[in-house]
């Protein structure tokens, strides 16, 4: 490892952007002439729209124009789509109602889309918005999925009878079923998984720019994948062919998932550029955010898992009931699917398992992955289901993990997956040494003592990142591969420019990337450049989210990289008169092992652009594509420990000590995979103990604001003590496991875990908010 | 219309604007300083923090007008030239940032957070002084880390300053 290369705690090159007021995200782009949209949006649940009428809003100062879904349509707009098919269990295809991106006859969520009134000011639209008068007869609402599918609930879209869009079932029902009646102990559990609001810190924005003279589109969009964007937008919505679509997205302020869907918004603000002849920019309230970003969880899951007489686990079922809300969002069928229940072996050998999902319309926001995506349902339902068996076996939660650790790899799970590497028990011991567990007792005396109450949790994840194999995953639905491809172009004078299809927004690629390359090539991090978000420039991407930027983005890197190596090494044999299977590569140069012969690296690329003597036959330049298709997901894993110390007066917790010990697999940047680490184990500790996205009876969203929903704050978390023990993945050239979104899915259950044994009640829900944990000391009692 | 006129990172600005527009938007949209970021619509999260007077100021809870004769810094005026300040490089030092949308609020929360704490400050005062900013991507580890390292830089530079003096 160089000051540089792989492997070293390198500062971000990204940074000085940020840190100086240059970032440039959507809401910053201007382009001349541009005009500003605002969307009216349903106040109702569920209503049919009677009448729209715009005249008033039309005559409002500044006001270009006011458009409504029934003009979307006439242009041949079309309607949003979910990308990954599941089939139920009886073999019918998964039930999709329609989902227009503004609403013609009926809404079916608060915030659904209606109208959009572009005017010359923001805040003109905005009151020539509140002037557009729309008649709804309003329809009863069901938010809850548990009762979405009750006799007399409201039918949601005329697709999905009993508002059910699919029953689908993972496993084997008879070799569980077998398990079960075989058991020693049956230990059950009804857990729900909370409702999130993801609220990446920039909101969600698009400005669509129509050129006439080319007939050209262009979209700035705060996107985590740019080219499926446009991908989406040219083939399903019609709004243009790929080749007359350019979508860009620049620096982008967080997506933790919900920047990965293409919304109702950027298609509008495309095609009502071109409807009204002026560039359309739209940027979010945070009202706006939670009202339609999509939002992530809500699970209501009933488990039972069946234990031997010596607690080694025989069976595993689950039944869960999903809430995708009032739409089915790009992804949103396969989070609670093969996001999900592949999971439900969590680190353990567990024989049979045995799943049923039902995914169901409600009216409410649409759900899908959030960071984690199914997995944190995954982790939180086994994880809970340890720690509740170990307290009902009386035994030790940490031992009862150990004895039913996988221990050797590969290992197949009844549940599709298949284990590649890890080592469950190495984690374990570095968080039970971490957070000195000997000293546990101790410290809950002293706390006791104080009148608090103190409680120690354990959570064992595992994960599927570096999605994924593209034909795997496209014979269980998928709509589209899951490659990953990359450039790599050196400049005449020796620079570097990598085009990647991945893209940051806020994981620091431009330094992690740069830093495999100037590894690899031995040239200086500072001439090389990352490019990426942007579909002018890079060839195709699929983009970032679940973990895969390091595992399947850098991979497709290397690939690219050794074409460079072996046609750079040619051209240095060439011009020193050497075998070319003797040249390596280092000190920012060409040498021949063993000698002091050597080209320095820009000389050789100097004449790989010049060509006056090239190899025989060899073509100019230097520059390098490639497409790298993953050969199996990877498996990042790890334990969690929480301790917590609550006071019995207020059910105030406190987070005494948090400790991760994860494996990642190699890694590239410690300082940047420590900096994911503990953003992700804070979503896991909002969702555990502050954030729920809360619907009324009637469909109105009580949580849309930051004074209503608990964003974890600096005060609510405490520093992290953070470790890994690193076992490579065999899947992929690097190693890499993938490290984003680990916090997130390992951190609730410990939480939980440690609130629980602190209060000796299970009886609690997530967010375990003081009123919660208050009451539940209280019912405890009695 | 309101007429305004203030000084934004040293330079003298005025223009005419509706009388509703807040100083965050005429920084914005005006002025032409996009470095800082409008992140809600409650002054929640502080992502819109710049200096009013030499105070921190939530420039989303602030009417251009009332700033109208003020001394306002933005993000883009805190480096001198091409020296980044104590905080500006605290951050990049110990990885306080990562989308770098809530950055520049972070960063000037904390000019102001050092400045009215030359004692010193400590990781509990920190995390409460930061109550008013919100940050999704860190989990507060790094920034924590970074406010306390400039801290220390700060407050060793500005003894230096003294025993120079005396």
């Amino acid at each position: 490892m160089g000051i540089e290369g792989v492997g070293a705690r390198v500062s971000r090159k990204e940074d000085k952007r940020f840190i100086t007021g240059a970032g440039r995200y959507v809401d910053d782009m201007v382009v001349p002439g541009m005009k500003h949209a605002m969307f009216v949006r349903s106040p109702h649940a569920h209503a049919q729209i009677k009448k729209i009428d715009v005249k008033a809003a039309q005559a409002m100062p500044g006001v270009i124009g006011v458009l409504t879904g029934k003009e979307l349509k006439a242009d041949g707009i079309g309607n949003l789509i979910c990308g990954w098919m599941i089939h139920s269990k009886d073999g019918s295809p998964m039930k999709m109602g329609a989902w227009s991106p503004l609403a013609v006859d009926k809404v079916r969520y608060v915030g659904d889309a209606v109208v959009v009134v572009v005017a010359d000011t923001k805040a003109q639209a905005r009151d020539a918005a509140e002037a557009v008068e729309i008649t709804y007869k309003e329809l009863k609402a069901v938010t809850d999925a548990s009762k979405a599918m009750d006799k007399g609930a409201p039918q949601i879209h005329p697709e999905a009878e009993n508002n059910l869009i699919f029953d689908w079932d993972l496993g084997n029902a008879d070799e569980t079923a077998a398990a079960f009646k075989k058991a020693a102990h049956v230990v059950k559990m009804d857990v729900i998984n909370n409702r999130l609001v993801p609220n990446a810190m920039e909101p969600r924005a698009a400005l669509g720019h129509y050129d006439k003279a080319e007939d050209h589109y262009t979209c700035w969009t705060t996107s985590q994948n740019p080219h499926v964007a446009r991908l989406v937008m040219s083939a399903f919505y019609n709004v243009a062919p790929e080749n007359k679509l350019r979508v860009i997205a620049p620096d982008v302020g967080g997506g933790f998932g919900s920047k990965i869907y293409i919304y109702p918004e950027e298609i509008v603000c495309l095609w009502a550029s071109k409807k009204t002849g002026v560039p359309v920019k739209w940027v979010a309230d945070r009202t706006e955010s939670f009202l339609t970003d999509a939002h992530g969880r809500d699970h209501h899951t009933h488990a039972e898992m069946a234990f031997d007489k010596d607690h080694k686990i025989l069976g595993f079922k689950v039944e869960t009931k999903a809430n995708l809300g009032a739409y089915m969002s790009l992804f949103s069928s396969a989070t609670p699917t093969y996001l999900y229940a592949t999971l439900l072996s969590g680190q353990y050998d567990i024989p049979a398992i045995h799943a049923n999902v039902k995914a169901i319309y409600t009216n409410t926001a649409p759900v899908d992955a959030y960071r984690g995506a199914g997995r944190p349902e995954a982790a939180y339902l086994i994880e809970r289901m340890m720690e509740v068996s170990a307290r009902q076996f009386g035994v030790s939660p940490a031992e009862l993990r150990r004895k039913n650790f996988i221990k050797s790899f590969p290992h197949q799970t009844p549940v599709i997956m298949c284990y590649d590497a890890g080592d469950f028990a190495t984690s374990l011991d570095t968080a039970m040494k971490g957070a000195d567990y000997a000293g546990f007792e101790k410290r809950r005396e002293k706390a006791k003592k104080a009148g608090k109450l103190r409680g120690m949790g354990f959570s064992c994840y595992i994960e599927a990142c570096g999605i994924a194999p593209s034909a795997a995953v496209g014979s269980l639905g998928a709509g589209v591969g899951l490659w990953e491809s990359a450039e790599v172009r050196v400049n005449a004078v020796g620079t570097i420019e990598v085009l990647t299809g991945s893209h940051s927004h806020g994981q620091g690629h431009e330094t992690t990337f740069a830093q495999l390359v100037a590894q690899r090539l031995s040239v200086p991090l500072d001439s090389i450049s990352i490019v990426h978000g942007d579909t002018d420039k890079v060839q195709m991407g699929m983009g970032t989210y679940g973990s895969r930027s390091g595992a399947v983005g850098m991979s497709a890197i290397v690939k690219a990289l050794d074409k460079v190596e072996a046609k750079a090494k040619k051209i240095a044999a060439h011009l020193m008169e050497a075998d070319e299977a003797d040249i390596v590569i280092e000190n920012g140069a060409l040498k021949v092992a063993g000698t002091d012969k050597n080209v320095p690296w820009f000389q050789m690329a100097l004449a790989a652009y010049t060509a006056h003597n090239l190899p025989g036959g060899m073509e100019p330049g230097l520059k390098e594509t490639a497409f790298y298709d993953p050969a199996n997901f990877t498996f990042p894993a790890g334990c969690y420990i929480c301790e917590v110390e609550i006071d019995p007066d207020t059910g105030q917790t406190d987070i005494v000590q948090f400790v991760a010990a994860d494996d990642f697999g190699n890694i590239i940047n410690p300082m940047i995979v420590e900096g994911q680490v503990h953003g992700g184990v804070t979503q896991g500790i909002g969702q555990a103990i502050l954030e729920g996205a809360n619907y009324d009876a009637s469909g109105q969203l009580l949580t849309a604001s930051y004074m209503d929903y608990t964003m974890p704050r600096a005060g609510d978390v405490p520093s992290y003590k953070l470790s890994t023990s690193n076992t490579p993945s065999p899947s992929n050239p690097l190693g890499i496991k993938g490290c984003g979104e680990a916090g997130a899915i390992g951190a609730p259950p410990a939480v939980i875990n440690a609130i629980t044994d602190a209060i000796g009640t299970e009886n609690l829900t997530m967010p375990a908010t003081p009123q919660k944990v208050w009451a539940a000391i209280r019912s405890a009692k009695h | 219309m309101s007429e305004v006129s203030l000084t934004v990172n040293g330079r003298r600005v005025s223009a005419s604007v509706e009388d509703r527009t807040l100083l965050v938007h005429f920084l914005r949209e005006h002025v032409g300083l996009t470095g800082t970021h409008v992140g809600c619509d409650t002054s929640q999260c502080g992502a819109c923090v710049v200096h009013v007077d030499g105070k921190a100021v939530k420039s989303c809870s602030m009417l251009a007008a009332q700033a109208s004769g003020s001394d306002v810094m933005t993000i883009e005026g805190l480096a001198n030239g091409g020296d980044l300040h104590p905080v500006q490089a605290a951050f990049k030092e110990h990885h306080g940032l990562q989308c770098g949308f809530c950055t520049p609020g972070m960063i000037m929360t904390t000019v102001d957070m050092i400045a009215r704490h030359p004692e010193g400050l400590d990781e509990a005062t920190v995390r409460a002084e930061l109550e008013g900013n919100i940050c999704r991507c860190t989990g507060y580890h790094n920034i924590v880390k970074a406010v306390l390292a400039a801290s220390k830089t700060m407050s060793k530079a500005s003894k230096g300053k003294a025993k120079k003096a005396a």
